[in-house]
């Protein structure tokens, strides 16, 4: 952690960031009334993180931050994939293998 | 005594080699902090995903009866207040003693309009009986019971991101408070910093919301 130095964006940066949201915005709004069928799952969820990203690389300053930071962040997707992916392993393959019940 | 107060903050700490150090931590201790509030709103977000593949039908048909372009126009609010906050915290770093105050309150602001159109919404869905509960009643639907999980989630998600946001207004204004004391300068603004990071998850959270609750199953309704 020693390699710190101050980064401070320029006001249009942001401003640009905050267009590009506003129109991600208006892009997923206007994508959900178009049927993709299960698609639009994947669509409204691929604009979410495009935006997340957006938000915290630029307004969060995680792409100025100590690989540390970067790192603890990493582990905590990770975290957050094992909640879901390993939930979902029970959830979403009950009744595939032929199962009476539901 | 205003001038004390600031030499005891920017003091650097015993346990820290450098001030850049200091800062390093305090950023990271904030990012810790809003991992735990990702994983816990992360379970809330694994039992709408599990509810939405079981009840899928009764889901899209609550889903769309919820007011979409509220929705975005609410969504545009809160990254504006996110811009707001980003630009306070540049201010802060540019040592721009009025700027912060200005942003800040702009901030504070944009986030009161928010918290005012979600009281406007939940407030029709008292009108339209659909809060969970004996009174719950939701034309288009079979079965009422997947409809009340869904607004049960709704409640629960949209509720806890509002109780966020008034704790980030109240966090607001004590940051505008000392703001407008002139206590941020260039090389002190942690506090207004570590508001923003809280102030931008926050933001986050709803730029999942609004898909997940507002769109996905908008293209099935009615």
């Amino acid at each position: 952690m020693t390699e710190h130095t101050e980064h401070i964006d320029s006001a249009k940066t942001y401003i640009l960031v905050f267009l590009c949201l506003i129109g991600l915005t208006l892009l997923t709004t206007a994508v959900a009334f178009v049927n993709l069928g299960d698609f639009s799952v994947v669509a409204a969820l691929t604009i979410a993180v495009c935006k997340m990203l957006l938000v915290a690389l630029f307004f969060m300053h995680v792409r100025h931050s100590t690989k540390l930071t970067k790192l603890v962040l990493a582990g905590a997707l990770v975290w957050l994939g094992i909640l879901i992916l390993l939930t979902l392993t029970d959830f979403a393959t009950r009744g595939l293998g032929g199962v009476p019940g539901r | 005594m205003a001038s004390q107060i600031h030499a005891e903050t920017l003091a650097l700490r015993e346990q820290f080699n450098t001030e850049a150090q200091q800062k390093d931590a305090a950023t990271l201790g904030m990012w810790i902090f809003l991992i735990t509030e990702i994983m816990f709103f992360g379970g809330l977000f694994l039992a709408y995903t599990v509810y939405r593949r079981w009840y899928a039908d009764a889901f899209a048909v609550a889903s769309s009866s919820l007011n979409v372009y509220i929705g975005a126009a609410n969504t545009v609010v809160l990254l504006s207040s996110s811009l707001t906050m980003v630009l306070a915290v540049r201010a802060a770093q540019l040592g721009k003693r009025k700027a912060i105050v200005w942003f800040l309150v702009l901030t504070l602001l944009l986030g009161g309009v928010f918290l005012g159109v979600k009281a406007y919404e939940w407030n029709q869905k008292f009108v339209e009986h659909h809060i969970p509960g004996p009174a719950f009643h939701f034309e288009g639907v079979a079965q009422q019971g997947p409809a009340q999980l869904f607004f049960s989630l709704y409640f629960a998600m949209t509720g806890l991101h509002a109780l966020h946001m008034v704790i980030g207004v109240g966090l607001l204004t004590l940051l505008i408070v000392q703001a407008a004391k002139g206590r941020f300068s260039a090389s002190y603004m942690t506090p207004v910093d570590v508001v923003g990071l809280y102030w931008h998850f926050v933001d986050i959270i709803w730029i999942f919301l609004f898909p997940l609750l507002y769109l996905i199953d908008r293209h099935l309704g009615k």
